[in-house]
C-alpha cells in the first residue's frame, strides 16, 4: 500500500542538494559573464548636474559604462507602476538609471560592466557625479506636513488617499457608553533575505533570444516585463528562477531597475552579463516596510464590545511607488482580525519620503494592522478593568458567522470575506499552551523575587492563497517518473517537497518519483508569483487538479488494455490494477507509452506496452478528436476569493529594572491554516516567522537621520536576531480546514510574524504598567520611558496601580 | 578629474589544500577567499552574504577551525587545509551527520545560510560530541539565518551529536563481528 | 563590497616585515587576522597601497606566561589566547574579556594583538589592557619600543603606532596576590560590540577588606577610561560594601555619547549597573585567590 504523504512530515527533497554544497544560486551561475556594479546616489534627494567618467576609463577589464543618456527605447521611460489603483492618483516610478533628480540615497545613477565584479567596483568609485543636493523629505510626520515635496508634481506628498466605511464610524464612536483614542507608531524593517537580488542574462543573438535569470519571486512577471521593456517576443524571452536565498516579499517586485539593465546590456554587449546585489546595495537600494503612524478611534459598550472603530493611517511608501498602495490597503482590512468592529471607518494616505520604496514584507501590511486593532484590545481591557481575553472573545466572529463578509474590498479587489476558523477554540487553546490563567501566580512569584514579568497576547487573520490563479502541470514518463510544474517560484518553502506529495497521494506514486519544477517559464509560463502565502494553496491545489487529469486519462488507457471500467480501477504504488485484483496490472509507465501512438521501443516499458495494444481500429485516427498525446494534464486554480488563515501568539517577557533588558521567557503559538500538507515545513514557516517578528519588535530598525541617510546600512548595526536572541517557540495547531478548495488548506507562510509587535506591546505593556504605543522598541527607548512614566509624563495604565497588590492581569 | 595612474594589479598563483585536493588558481592579493573558492575553484557551496563578516554564510574550516571566507584573502590561505560544505561529506557520498541532521530536522528552508552553519556544527561537534541545547544553541549564535528561526537548526545539532555516536556504535558493532 | 587594489607584501620572518613596512611608510597596513580590517577594506572604507601580510610569521605566534605576567605575540589568534590554561591561571581577567569578543569564529581568525593596534574603544582587549596597566612592544627597522597602554592609545582607531612600525607583542601583567577580576558587558545581540562594558580590578586585605578598587570602561570613551574607585568602598567587604556608592563616584567621570542603540544617559546608565556587577564579582574573586601567588611560570609556543 502506498503510505499516504499528505499530512506527513515528509523530509524535503530540496536538502540533498542543498545540503552538499549543490545548490544553483543566481552568483553561481554565469562564470565568464562580465559583471555589473553601480554609482549610486549619496544624497536623498539631488539634481544629478553632471557625470565624468573619463577617470574611470582607463581601469583594466572595463567594458562600458552606462547613463541615463545611453539608455534607448522602452528602457529610457520610467518603470512601470505594476499594481495601479483609483486611489492611486499620484503614481510615480524611478527610472532605471536616474535622469535628473535621485530621490533616495542609493538610487541608481550609473551602471558599470567590467570583467569581473571587483574591477567595476574600481571604475564606480573614479567616476564622478555633480549633484546639487536639495532637502529632502524623511519621516512620515514631515511627509504629511508637506513643507517639501519630494516629487514636486505630487501635493502633500500624497500618492493616494483612500477611505473605506461600514456604517457610520463616527457616529457610533460619538454615542458610545466608553470611548478611546490611541496614536500607534511602527517604524521601518525589511525583508533581508541571506542572499540578495541578482541577475544573469543570455542573449543569443543568432536565435535573437534572451535568457533571463533572476532571485525573483514571479519568473513570469520578469519574463513579461523583460519582453516589453526589450521590446521583444514573449516567445524570444524566458526566465528561469534558480535557487533562491530568501525572499520574504522584496523579490516579488518586479522588474527591479537591474532586471531590464542587465538584459539589456548583455544584449547590446552580445555577451553574458550579471549582477550579484552586495548588502549595502540592498540595504540602500531594494525595499523596506513597515513604517506608519496611526491614530485609533475605538467606541465600545461596557462588555468591551466594539460600537465603532475609525482609523486613520498615514503610510509611507518611500521616493515611489512600482508596487503600488498594496501595503495600505492590507493594513487597512486585515486590521480587523478575528473581530466584527461594529461600524468601521478607515482612512489612509499614502506618503512620499526620500527613502528606500516601501514594498511588501512577510505579513505585508497586516503587523501594523494588528497592532492596532490588538492596542485597542488592551486599552479597552485596561479601561473596563478586564481580562484581555474576555474583551477579545466578546468581539470574536463565531464559527456559525462563517462565511462572514466584512463589506469590504480585500487587496485583490474581491470581497474580504471570511471562509472559516473557530477563533473561541483558538483562544482557548492559547490560554491552555501558555497558561494564561495560572499567569498571575507566577507574576507574583517572580515579584517576590524582585523580578518584573508581564504577558501579552494578539491574534490575527491572514487573507491568503489570493488570486488570480496558478497552474500545474504533470506529466508521467514511460519510465513511470512524473515530472511537475508550476509557474511560481521558490525561496525555500520546500514546494519541491509539498506539492510532491500532493502529486504522490493523487496519482498513487512513490515520492521519490515526482520531480518539482518551479519558477521557470520554458517549463510553465503561466503564473502570478509566490507572496501572499499563496503558493500552497494556489499551485497545490491546480497541481492536484492536474494530477486528477492525469489520473483520469491513466485510467481510461489502462481500462482499455486491461478491458476493465476505470471505476473498477486504482492506482497503488505507480501501478494501476483492478480493485480487489492486484494480480491484472499496468505500471503507469507503460500506460505513458499507451497514450502516445508514435511507440518508438527506446525502453523496456515501449516493449511492454506493445503486448498490451489491441488490433486497431482503422475508422478511428490514431489520436482521438478529443484527446492528446501523452500521459499528461495540465489545470488551473482560481479561487473566488481568498481564505482566511488565523492565529493568535502569546508572549512572556522578563524586563530588567536596572538595564531595561527585555528577554523573552516563552512564546506560543496556536495556528489554523488549514489542512497541514506537511507539518514539519508549516512549523518551520511558523518559527522563521516568529524570528523575524521577534526581530521587527525588539531588534531591527532602518535608521535614517535627517539627512535622509539611512545610517545603519550593515548587518553589524541592523540588528538581525541570532540564534541567541530567538525564544523556544511553542505551537499548537487547529486545523479548519478551507470550504473554498480541493485539499482544505489555508497558507502558511507570513503567519508567524504577523503579530509580534502587537503581542511584544503587551507584554511589555503589561510588565512596566504603562502604554506601549511605539514599535520596535530598544532597552534604550524602555528606560526613557521608565523615566518619562516616573516623572508623570505618561499615564500609567489603570491596571498598573494593581500589579503592585498583586490582583489584576 | 585628474587621472591617478592607476597600477598594473598584481597577479600571484597560489596552491591551496582545499577538501584534501591541492587545487592551483591565479589571483590578485585582494581576491577574497570565499570568491575565489566560488569564482576560481567553482565551489560554490560557500556563500556570500554579507561581506563584513556578520552573516556567516561564507564561513569554511581552516585547519579544522571555523573562520570567514569573506575575511580572509586567498593568498593568506596557502598552506592551510580548507574545508567547505563540498568536503563534509564521505569520499563515497555518505552525508556528514550535521548534514544528515539537517535534513532530519528541517534545519534549513532556502539553503543559503546552511553551508555556513554545516562548517561551524560540524567544528563544534569535535570540541563538544555532546552539547546541551543552551550548548548547541550558543554554538550557532555567530551565524545569521533569515529562515528558520533557528529552532530546527538547534534541533539539528543534537540531533548530529546522536548521529554521531549512532554511527560509532554501528561502526564499533561492525569491527566486533 | 570588494576591497580595492593593493599591493602585497609577505614576509617570512620578522626582519622582513620590518623591511617592508619600512619600504611603504604611509602608504602600508599590516594584515593579522584582518577581521576588522578587511570589513573596512571590502567596504572600501580604507584603501592602503599596500598591505604587510604578517599571517606568515611564526616567530610572532605565541603566548607566553610568566610569573609576572602574559605576552601575546603578534600572531596569537583570540581563541589561542582565550584557551591557554597557563595564562589563565596568572591573568584571568584575559579569558573573561576575550570570551565577549565578537563570536568564535572571528576569534579563530583575529588576535588580541591586532584589536589592540586597531584600538577601537568598543574593542574589549582595550580595557583590558589599561586596566592591567599593560603595554605594547613596537617594533620598527632597527629599533624597538614598548609602550604603556595609557600612552599607547590617542582616540578612536588611533594608536601611537607610527608608519613603519608593527605592534609585535602586547603585555598584559599580573595583578597583585588576593585580587579579583571580572568582565562584564551589554550588547544589543550576544557577540555585539558593547553599548557599554566594564572590566574590574578588586585586590582584599587577609580579613577580605577591599584595599584598591578600579575599573576600565567600554564604549564610553574615545580612548579606555581606566577609574579608581578604591575611595567609594575602602575597607569594605563583599557583603558590607556600598556598590552604588561606588557607582555614583564612577559615574561623575563618565561622559559617554550616544548612538543607534543607546542614548548617552541608557549608556551612562549602563556603566553605573554593569560597574557594581563586575565590582562584586571581582570582590568576591579577589577572596579565593592566593596573597602573594606563586604562578606556575611555563612558556606555550606555537607555530603557525
Amino acid at each position: 500500500m502506498t503510505t499516504k504523504m499528505f499530512g506527513a512530515p515528509v523530509q524535503r527533497t530540496e536538502d540533498l542538494r542543498l545540503l552538499v554544497g549543490n545548490g544553483r544560486y543566481l552568483d553561481d551561475l554565469g562564470e565568464g559573464a562580465y559583471e555589473a556594479a553601480f554609482v549610486r546616489s549619496p544624497h536623498a534627494r539631488a539634481r544629478v548636474t553632471g557625470i565624468d567618467v573619463t577617470g574611470a576609463l582607463d581601469v583594466d577589464g572595463l567594458v562600458a559604462i552606462y547613463t541615463y543618456e545611453d539608455l534607448s527605447g522602452r528602457v529610457a521611460e520610467p518603470l512601470p507602476l505594476l499594481i495601479p489603483h483609483p486611489a492611486l492618483t499620484h503614481g510615480r516610478t524611478a527610472y532605471p538609471l536616474a535622469k535628473e533628480f535621485v530621490n533616495h540615497v542609493g538610487e541608481a545613477v550609473v551602471m558599470v560592466v567590467a570583467r569581473d565584479r571587483y574591477l567595476a567596483e574600481d571604475a564606480c568609485e573614479r567616476i564622478t557625479v555633480e549633484y546639487e543636493p536639495l532637502p529632502p523629505v524623511v519621516g512620515i510626520e514631515n511627509a504629511h506636513r508637506a513643507d517639501r515635496l519630494v516629487h514636486e508634481d505630487v501635493p502633500g506628498n500624497c500618492a493616494a488617499h483612500l477611505v473605506q466605511e461600514v456604517g457610520d464610524a463616527p457616529a457610533a464612536i460619538a454615542a458610545a457608553p466608553n470611548r478611546l483614542e490611541l496614536r500607534l507608531d511602527i517604524e521601518r524593517s525589511a525583508c533581508m533575505p541571506m542572499e540578495g537580488r541578482g541577475v544573469y542574462a543570455r542573449w543569443d543573438a543568432a536565435d535573437a533570444s534572451l535568457r533571463v535569470y533572476t532571485s525573483t519571486q514571479t519568473s513570469t512577471g520578469v519574463r513579461a516585463a523583460v519582453a516589453a521593456k526589450l521590446d521583444l517576443p514573449l516567445d524570444r524571452v524566458e526566465c528561469v528562477t534558480p535557487d533562491v536565498g530568501g525572499g520574504f516579499g522584496v523579490k516579488i517586485v518586479h522588474p527591479w531597475p537591474e532586471e531590464i539593465l542587465i538584459p539589456w546590456a548583455a544584449r547590446l554587449l552580445d555577451h553574458e552579463v550579471k549582477w550579484t546585489e552586495d548588502r549595502r546595495e540592498h540595504f540602500i537600494s531594494a525595499a523596506h516596510e513597515r513604517g506608519q503612524l496611526q491614530t485609533v478611534r475605538v467606541g465600545f459598550d461596557d462588555d468591551g464590545r466594539l460600537l465603532g472603530l475609525d482609523v486613520e493611517i498615514l503610510h509611507d511608501n518611500g521616493a515611489y511607488t512600482p508596487y503600488g498602495i498594496i501595503v495600505p490597503i492590507i493594513t487597512s482590512t486585515q486590521l480587523l482580525g478575528p473581530y466584527k468592529p461594529g461600524a468601521y471607518r478607515v482612512d489612509f494616505r499614502s506618503l512620499y519620503t526620500n527613502t528606500v520604496i516601501v514594498t511588501p514584507y512577510r505579513g505585508a501590511g497586516r503587523p501594523q494592522g494588528v497592532f492596532a486593532m490588538e492596542r485597542a484590545m488592551d486599552a479597552i481591557a485596561d479601561h473596563l478593568g478586564k481580562d484581555r481575553t474576555q474583551v477579545r472573545a466578546i468581539n470574536f466572529i463565531k464559527p456559525e458567522e462563517m462565511p462572514y463578509d466584512h463589506g469590504l474590498l480585500f487587496q485583490d479587489g474581491r470581497p474580504l470575506i471570511y471562509d472559516s476558523g473557530d477563533f473561541p477554540a483558538s483562544l482557548d487553546a492559547l490560554k491552555k499552551l501558555v497558561g494564561w490563567d495560572e499567569f498571575e501566580a507566577y507574576r507574583a512569584q517572580a515579584r517576590a523575587e524582585g523580578r518584573r514579568v508581564g504577558i501579552g497576547v494578539a491574534c490575527y487573520v491572514e487573507g491568503t492563497g489570493v488570486g488570480p490563479y496558478e497552474g500545474g502541470h504533470v506529466q508521467i514518463e514511460t519510465t513511470g517518473k512524473v515530472n511537475v510544474a508550476t509557474g511560481l517560484t521558490s525561496q525555500g518553502q520546500g514546494h519541491q517537497t509539498v506539492f510532491a506529495q500532493i502529486v504522490a497521494d493523487e496519482l498513487g506514486v512513490p515520492l521519490e518519483d515526482v520531480t518539482v519544477t518551479t519558477g521557470d517559464t520554458r517549463r510553465f509560463p503561466y503564473a502570478v508569483g509566490t507572496f501572499a502565502s499563496r503558493a500552497a494553496v494556489m499551485s497545490g491545489n491546480a497541481i492536484a487538479l492536474a494530477a486528477r487529469n492525469v489520473k483520469a486519462k491513466a485510467l481510461r488507457i489502462a481500462g482499455e488494455a486491461l478491458e476493465a471500467d476505470p471505476r473498477d480501477l486504482e492506482i497503488v504504488d505507480g501501478h494501476v490494477r483492478v480493485k480487489g485484483s492486484p494480480g491484472s496490472s499496468v505500471a503507469l509507465g507503460t500506460v505513458a507509452v499507451l497514450s502516445n501512438p508514435l511507440r518508438y521501443a527506446f525502453d523496456e516499458a515501449s516493449q511492454a506496452a506493445t503486448q498490451l495494444t489491441g488490433a486497431a481500429d482503422f475508422s478511428k485516427p490514431p489520436v482521438a478528436e478529443d484527446d492528446e498525446p501523452g500521459l499528461e494534464g495540465r489545470d488551473y486554480y482560481s479561487p473566488p476569493t481568498a481564505t482566511f488563515a488565523n492565529g493568535m501568539h502569546a508572549v512572556i517577557v522578563e524586563t530588567d529594572p536596572d538595564t531595561a533588558e527585555i528577554r523573552i521567557l516563552r512564546y506560543c503559538v496556536v495556528h489554523d491554516c488549514g489542512h497541514l500538507i506537511n507539518p514539519m515545513i508549516v512549523e518551520g514557516q511558523v518559527h522563521g516567522g516568529v524570528a523575524q517578528g521577534v526581530g521587527g519588535a525588539l531588534y531591527e530598525r532602518m535608521e535614517y537621520d535627517e539627512h535622509g541617510q539611512l545610517v545603519n546600512a550593515s548587518f553589524m548595526d541592523f540588528l538581525m536576531p541570532y540564534a541567541s536572541e530567538v525564544p523556544k517557540i511553542e505551537i499548537d495547531h487547529l486545523e479548519t480546514p478551507s470550504p473554498l478548495n480541493p485539499l482544505g488548506i489555508k497558507g502558511a507562510g507570513e503567519a508567524g510574524v504577523i503579530p509580534a509587535a502587537a503581542v511584544f506591546a503587551s507584554a511589555i505593556e503589561d510588565a512596566e504598567g504603562f502604554p506601549i504605543v511605539r514599535m520596535p522598541i530598544q532597552p534604550s527607548e524602555l528606560f526613557h520611558l521608565r523615566k518619562r512614566f516616573a516623572a508623570g509624563e505618561i499615564p500609567a495604565l489603570r491596571r498598573g496601580a494593581d500589579h503592585a497588590a498583586g490582583t489584576h492581569r | 578629474m585628474t587621472e591617478t595612474q592607476i597600477p598594473t594589479e598584481q597577479r600571484l598563483d597560489i596552491r591551496l589544500n582545499v577538501n584534501g585536493v591541492l587545487r592551483t588558481a591565479t589571483v590578485t592579493p585582494r581576491r577574497l577567499l570565499s570568491d575565489c573558492l566560488r569564482h576560481d575553484l567553482g565551489l560554490t557551496g560557500t556563500h556570500v552574504g554579507c561581506e563584513h563578516g556578520v552573516c556567516g554564510a561564507c564561513t569554511i574550516r581552516v585547519d579544522g577551525k571555523p573562520m570567514r571566507g569573506c575575511l580572509m584573502f586567498a593568498v593568506s590561505a596557502q598552506g592551510h587545509e580548507i574545508t567547505t560544505v563540498e568536503g563534509l561529506a564521505d569520499a563515497d557520498g555518505t552525508m556528514h551527520p550535521v548534514q544528515q541532521a539537517f535534513r532530519e530536522c528541517h534545519g534549513l528552508q532556502c539553503g543559503f545560510c546552511t553551508p555556513g552553519f554545516l562548517t561551524v556544527v560540524s567544528a563544534f561537534l569535535e570540541e563538544n560530541p555532546t552539547p546541551t541545547e543552551e550548548e548547541a544553541r550558543e554554538a550557532i549564535s555567530g551565524n545569521l539565518c533569515r529562515c528558520t528561526g533557528y529552532q530546527n537548526i538547534v534541533k539539528s545539532v543534537l540531533r548530529a551529536a546522536e548521529i554521531t555516536h549512532e554511527r560509532r556504535a554501528e561502526q564499533a558493532e561492525g569491527d566486533a563481528r | 563590497m570588494k576591497p580595492p587594489a593593493f599591493r602585497y607584501h609577505a614576509p617570512t620572518d620578522l626582519a622582513e616585515a620590518l623591511d617592508a613596512l619600512d619600504g611603504v611608510g604611509h602608504d602600508g597596513k599590516v594584515l593579522a587576522g584582518g577581521q576588522s580590517l578587511i570589513p573596512m577594506l571590502n567596504m572600501r572604507l580604507a584603501a592602503p597601497a599596500h598591505l604587510v601580510d604578517i599571517n606568515g610569521l611564526a616567530e610572532l605566534s605565541y603566548v607566553r606566561t610568566d610569573p609576572g605576567g602574559v605576552a601575546v605575540g603578534a600572531l596569537a589568534r583570540h581563541a589561542e589566547v582565550e584557551a591557554d590554561e597557563a595564562a589563565h591561571a596568572v591573568v584571568p581577567l584575559l579569558r573573561q574579556g576575550l570570551r565577549l569578543v565578537a563570536h568564535p569564529v572571528i576569534r579563530n581568525r583575529g588576535t588580541t594583538v591586532g584589536s589592540l593596534a586597531h584600538a577601537d574603544p568598543s574593542g574589549e582587549m582595550t580595557a583590558v589592557l589599561a586596566l592591567l596597566g599593560g603595554s605594547m612592544t613596537l617594533a620598527r627597522k632597527g629599533a624597538t619600543r614598548t609602550v604603556a597602554a595609557e600612552d599607547f592609545f590617542l582616540g578612536p582607531l588611533e594608536s601611537c603606532i607610527e608608519p613603519g612600525e608593527l605592534a609585535v607583542a602586547a603585555y598584559f601583567p599580573r595583578l597583585p596576590g588576593r585580587t579579583g577580576t571580572e568582565f562584564v558587558e551589554i550588547a544589543r545581540r550576544h557577540g555585539d560590540y558593547a553599548m557599554c562594558g566594564v572590566a574590574a580590578a578588586v585586590t582584599v586585605d587577609d580579613d577580605l577588606r577591599i584595599t584598591s578598587a578600579r575599573t576600565a570602561y567600554l564604549s564610553l570613551s574615545p580612548v579606555p577610561l581606566v577609574l579608581d574607585l578604591t575611595d567609594a568602598l575602602i575597607g569594605r567587604t563583599a557583603d558590607t560594601a556600598e556598590w552604588n556608592d561606588a557607582a555614583t563616584l564612577a559615574g561623575a567621570s563618565l561622559e559617554p555619547e550616544p548612538d543607534i542603540h543607546a542614548t548617552a544617559e541608557y549608556r551612562a546608565q549602563l556603566a553605573r549597573v554593569l560597574t557594581v556587577r563586575a565590582l562584586r564579582t571581582a570582590t568576591e574573586r579577589a577572596a579565593r585567590v592566593e596573597p602573594n601567588p606563586t604562578a606556575p611560570s611555563t612558556t606555550d609556543e606555537r607555530s603557525a
